[in-house]
Parts: C-alpha cells; sequence; structure tokens
C-alpha cells in the first residue's frame, strides 16, 4: 500500500510538470516579446526535465518496467493526476503568468519540505528542482507586480486572470488517504502546511501589485483524480500524436 | 592500469556541447568515477533538470573511452549533491569570459524577490556597469545581460546553488 501511495504521489507531481511544460512550450514562437518567448521555454523545459526524473521514480516504483516516456505518452486521460489549473489554456500573458505563479509559489515550499524526506530519491529530486524553481518564482512574481501594477489595461488582464483562476489555484492543496498514508510516516509534508505558506507569499506579492484576492471561494476540483476538464483532450492530442500514430518511435 | 584519475584525464578530452570551450570536467558535471563489478561507472549530474545537452554528453563520453580502449563503462546519472555554479573550475571560468560569457558571481539570497541583481562584469571591456535583460538567456543556465558602457550583449552565466 506505502509503495502504491508513493507511486501515486510523486506521480502527481509528475503530471503537473509535464502539462505545465507543455502548455508553457505552445508559447514558443508566440511570446510577447523575445526574451519571454524564451524564458517561458526555458521553464517549461526545466518543467519537463523535472517530469522525466520524477516518471523515472514512478516507473521503479511501479515495477512493471515501465520508462518515463511510457508514462507521459501512453496514458488515457483519466490516467493523469494533474491539478485542473495547470491545464487551463494559456489564454493572454497575463493569464499565463498568474497561472505560473501560483504554481510555483507551491511548488517553492513543497519542494523544500521534501529534500528533508526520508525517501531519497524524492529528496534528490526536490534538492535539485528546488533550484530551479526559485528561478521561476521570481520571475513570475516580477512579472505579477509588473502587470498588476502597471498600466490599466495590464492591471485589468491581471486581475481578470486571478478572478478566473482562483477557483482552480486550492486544487494544488487537494489531500487524500495518498498523502495521509505517506505523510504518517514523514515522507512527506501535508499540503495545509504548504499552503499556510502559498497563501502568505501570494497575499504579499498581489499586494505589492496592487491586485485583490477574490472573496468568492467556489473551487474546482478532479484532477488528482483522473476527472480533467475539457482541455485535457486536446493536450493529450497534441502530446501524444506521435506515438500513437507511430508506436514506440525514437530520436 | 585503468584507474579512476586515468579515466577523469581522458574526460577532460570531452567538451560541453552547449559550450564547446569548456570540458565536462570543468563544468564540474563529473562526479564519482568507480569499479562496479566488471563496469567502470561514470556518475554525471545534470547542471539543470531539463538540459538537453546530457544526453549528448553521455554518448561523448561513453565514445571517447572507447576510443582510448575502455569498453567496459556505463553512465550514471545522479541528482544528489545536486550540481552548484560552485563546481566550475576556476580554469573553466577564465575559458567562459575568453569565450565572452560572463562567469558567475556569488549572488545574494535568490529566495529574496527584489535583491539587487548582481554586479557582472562584461567579459569584452571589463566594465561593472552592466544590466540585466532577462533572467532566461540562450539556455536556461544562462541569463541575458547587455553592458552600458561599450553596449555589448553578453551571456551571463548565473550562479546557481
Amino acid at each position: 500500500m506505502e509503495q502504491k501511495a508513493l507511486f501515486e504521489y510523486v506521480l502527481r507531481m509528475a503530471d503537473d510538470s509535464l502539462i505545465l511544460g507543455q502548455r508553457l512550450g505552445e508559447w514558443c514562437g508566440h511570446g510577447p516579446i523575445l526574451e519571454e518567448d524564451i524564458a517561458m521555454t526555458n521553464i517549461s523545459l526545466d518543467l519537463i526535465g523535472q517530469a522525466i526524473s520524477l516518471y523515472d521514480f514512478a516507473a521503479e516504483l511501479e515495477g512493471q518496467g515501465k520508462t518515463h516516456d511510457d508514462l507521459a505518452f501512453l496514458r488515457f486521460e483519466n490516467q493523469y493526476k494533474n491539478a485542473l489549473l495547470l491545464e487551463q489554456p494559456n489564454g493572454d500573458f497575463a493569464m499565463t503568468m498568474l497561472r505560473q505563479f501560483f504554481f510555483d509559489a507551491f511548488r517553492k515550499p513543497l519542494f523544500e519540505a521534501l529534500t528533508k524526506s526520508p525517501v531519497a530519491q524524492l529528496a534528490a529530486i526536490a534538492e535539485k528542482s528546488l533550484k530551479e524553481t526559485r528561478y521561476h518564482l521570481k520571475h513570475s512574481s516580477e512579472w505579477v507586480i509588473r502587470l498588476g501594477d502597471g498600466t490599466e489595461e495590464s492591471h485589468r488582464r491581471a486581475q481578470d486572470a486571478i478572478d478566473h483562476l482562483w477557483r482552480y489555484a486550492h486544487e494544488l492543496f487537494f489531500e487524500d488517504e495518498v498523502d495521509t498514508a505517506l505523510h504518517a510516516k514523514s515522507q512527506v509534508p501535508m499540503l495545509k502546511e504548504i499552503q499556510t505558506a502559498w497563501l502568505e507569499n501570494v497575499k504579499e506579492i498581489l499586494q505589492e501589485a496592487t491586485l485583490e484576492i477574490p472573496t468568492n471561494n467556489w473551487k474546482f476540483e478532479g484532477g488528482r483524480l483522473g476527472r480533467h476538464s475539457e482541455h485535457m483532450g486536446y493536450i493529450l492530442a497534441d502530446l501524444q500524436y506521435m506515438q500513437r500514430a507511430y508506436p514506440n518511435m525514437q530520436w | 592500469m585503468v584507474t579512476p584519475e586515468l579515466l577523469r584525464s581522458y574526460l577532460q578530452e570531452v567538451s560541453d556541447p552547449e559550450i564547446p570551450v569548456l570540458t565536462i570536467i570543468d563544468l564540474g558535471v563529473v562526479q564519482q568515477i568507480y569499479l562496479e563489478d566488471t563496469h567502470w561507472i561514470i556518475e554525471l549530474t545534470p547542471t539543470y533538470s531539463g538540459c538537453p545537452a546530457m544526453q549528448q554528453i553521455e554518448a561523448d563520453i561513453l565514445a571517447k573511452l572507447q576510443e582510448k580502449g575502455v569498453a567496459n563503462a556505463k553512465v550514471k546519472h545522479v541528482l544528489s549533491p545536486a550540481w552548484t555554479t560552485d563546481w566550475i573550475s576556476e580554469e573553466g571560468r577564465q575559458k567562459l569570459r575568453l569565450y565572452g560569457i560572463a562567469p558567475p558571481v556569488d549572488e545574494p539570497d535568490k529566495s529574496v524577490l527584489f535583491g539587487d541583481a548582481p554586479k557582472v562584469s562584461c567579459p569584452k571591456c571589463n566594465s561593472q556597469d552592466t544590466k540585466m535583460i532577462s533572467l532566461f538567456g540562450s539556455t536556461a543556465c544562462k541569463a541575458h545581460y547587455q553592458c552600458t558602457a561599450c553596449k555589448e550583449p553578453f551571456d551571463y552565466f548565473k550562479c546557481l546553488k
């Protein structure tokens, strides 16, 4: 059971990284300025690199001889466990940056906590990824402030993005028996604790950016259990096309 | 006789595919080298998780050792301890500068959002009057800078700790 819980936990993290990495990759060649085109695809590459490490570990835990490619490319929609936030469309640049900021502010304290995990491979991946995530968070935070405290239009777009994404952000802290089983063994932090750090960070940056936290706490959940929004199928169609059309192809 | 030191000296001939003036030893990505049963294990650590050069480096390592007559080598990827720019050798830093890439300088804590950007010297004219254009440059490990004195745009190898 414990092995199974750990597999599920690592898979959720891997899917978060993969799906957001795929979304950011869509900006390639479409960034508002060249520097941001490069920044978003660089961050995408970091996330996909993290996903590879996490899928390798998940495959090892699963013990069925699968590779990271099998897990990334050859599952059905309801087998992906990423949070709904990460599959939301890129929208405008403000939407992409706010989605990124909510995620980076979640990942940083999570990786910090996981570096202390007795699960050696998980701690190693966290240690490696944390260094990258600090740069991602700095980048997205600075953009949130620049957009929020920028022009009337950039402020409006940033606030619209928050109002739209807020309902998805809570799912990052979704917990079930997977988390409680691993937490009981002190292998992972409870996400409630991470949420406290997250909210503090979010409040600080949004205040600096003159942006408001929505008072409506309506929330969507489902991704962690494999129930996705209508956008997920389109992402997978893109992501899996080559492997489905030409099984086992390599480059 | 094959020893870890000898293998390490062979790897001094393998260059980084993205920054060819640096060898992988200069870059500090080769960790322990040891014999395990019948194979030499070369531990390799990535600079960044998604660095696309890692597969190429692995292939280059095996090809170089093969060329030197060492056929029983394997590359093992390790993540911990995580790579840091502190592992770039002094010689490597010098080579970077000559190549036009500013080597990493110690930065204040990156968790501080509004911490000042580090003082990076222009690799062309050495002026410290430079500005950061973008935190993400041509690869994940570099940031994009410009010299205010001589106007030269240049890459800065970001400090990673």
